[in-house]
């Protein structure tokens, strides 16, 4: 179990309110005993450290932080912890097996699809997102479903074909 | 970034959750998609002491269409329900149009679009969809039901009528009479950005002539603006070369944008009239192809 606050300082009330959670992280059951205050971002860094989820702009723009909850891409610094109650989330940790990379891993790599890598978590969670709803994307569908993650190194064109390279190697494993 | 401390509860039904608003008092406050409010309380614009989560109340995540049309979103219905909606494709062409320029593809599966409303925010673009509409809210509180015009809904910027201890469970577009039409333009900068400019036009018309028109512009002035003057000027007429340069050039004096780093307010006034004219023309052109 996690127990996380937010704030350990000397002024911290004593009747900090505290919520006990249970959810899914990458098909492991987990349970926390968080502030309420606590974003889903800094759980998931903090209390678990995976710290695959990047935390970016913080403002709710850049996308860094994307993570699936219930299959759904969702900014993990705009979501509160508690709010993952009863649900099933999974970050950038979850796409790998022990033995073999998920296939849009392996697509960034053959296609260079990072070059700081900052983005890239956020950039292959709202991927899988979208190839899950859609395995035949068009070059156009990717760049729509990934205008909610900003790449600083500008990247774009490469960040593409690597989804389009983890869909065709998707679909021929289906 | 964190907000401040606050209570959080999360009820299982709706009458829970007006009794932890009753019970909160001012300091209390709603959390939907959170899409706004939570970057609110991170950048401490906002600190309530008691947050009431409705995620999970049931039964709230619906959009769908009475059998005489009316169109009904109810509180937990996501930006990206609405943007895969068959029903609004076929039955709602402004709406249809304005969901997936919402934001941006995450933040609109988890926003909402009643609590867009609720936000009040000036650059909202519910806001002038459902304005151009003639929609309302419909809230409960402890008191029971009452439905509001969005006109009423919505008194200033970031601000509404609701009540400390309300709930917006529905936002309603009214059933149309004739044939609806329109749709929703926006310039921004990149996704996800304010919009420069954003123009709604819902018409409905009935033969040749437009038999009710709403046309309201989002982020060229201090809230969301209608230009009632241009409505006027394209009911009871067809939609001709003529009355629709005079509804674009009418709509883009009922402007108010301000030079900003989005652009100069003569560029923003000239967007809205074209915008005006691009989404007349198309309904025009459409309506040529189905003679």
């Amino acid at each position: 179990m996690t127990t996380l606050y937010e704030d350990r300082s000397a002024d911290v009330p004593s009747d900090v309110p505290v919520r006990r959670i249970a959810f899914t992280v990458n098909g492991v059951k987990k349970i926390a005993e968080v502030e309420p205050r606590l974003l889903l971002a800094h759980l998931l860094r903090q209390g678990f450290r995976l710290t695959g989820t990047h935390t970016g702009c913080d403002t709710t723009n850049c996308g860094a932080c994307t993570v699936l909850v219930d299959g759904r891409a969702v900014k993990s610094c705009t979501m509160l912890a508690v709010q993952a109650d009863g649900h099933e989330v999974t970050t950038v940790e979850g796409l790998a097996t022990a033995s073999e990379l998920h296939p849009l891993q392996e697509g960034f790599k053959e296609e260079h699809g990072l070059q700081c890598g900052f983005c890239t978590p956020g950039m292959m969670m709202a991927a899988k997102a979208l190839l899950d709803e859609n395995p035949d994307p068009t070059e156009e569908d990717i760049r729509w479903a990934l205008s909610g993650n900003l790449c600083r190194c500008t990247g774009y064109q490469n960040i593409v074909k690597s989804v389009l390279w983890a869909a065709e190697k998707l679909r021929s494993q289906s | 970034m964190y907000p401040s401390r606050f209570r959080y509860e999360a009820p299982h039904s709706l009458a829970e959750a007006i009794d932890l608003l009753v019970a909160g008092g001012e300091e209390a406050k709603v959390l939907a998609g959170g899409q706004s409010l939570v970057p609110l309380m991170k950048l401490r614009f906002a600190s309530p002491e008691l947050i009431v989560d409705i995620n999970n109340l049931p039964g709230l995540d619906y959009h769908r269409a009475d059998p005489d049309g009316t169109i009904r979103v109810g509180a937990l219905c996501r930006h990206a329900d609405l943007e895969r909606s068959a029903l609004l494709t076929s039955k709602q062409p402004t709406m249809a149009a304005a969901a997936p320029l919402i934001a941006d593809p995450i933040v609109r599966n988890r926003g909402t679009l009643v609590g867009s409303l609720c936000h009040a925010d000036p650059q909202g673009d519910w806001a002038s969809v459902v304005t151009a509409l003639g929609g309302h809210v419909v809230v409960q509180g402890p008191g029971g039901r009452r439905t509001i015009p969005i006109s009423e809904f919505v008194t200033g910027p970031f601000q509404n009528v609701l009540d400390h201890d309300e709930i917006a469970v529905e936002a309603v577009i009214p059933a149309p009479k004739g044939i609806p039409a329109g749709g929703y333009l926006k310039l921004e900068r990149r996704v996800g950005d304010f919009a420069t400019a954003g123009v709604a036009v819902a018409l409905e018309t009935s033969g040749d002539l437009v038999t009710r028109a709403g046309i309201a512009l989002t982020g060229v002035g201090g809230s969301t603006i209608e230009a009632i003057e241009a409505e006027q000027a394209l009911v009871g007429r067809p939609l001709t070369a003529q009355t629709i340069e005079q509804a674009a050039r009418l709509t883009a004096d009922a402007a108010r944008p301000k030079t900003d780093h989005r652009g100069s307010a003569e560029f923003k006034r000239h967007i809205v009239r074209t915008f005006v004219v691009r989404i007349l023309s198309r309904v025009d052109a459409s309506a040529e192809r189905a003679a």
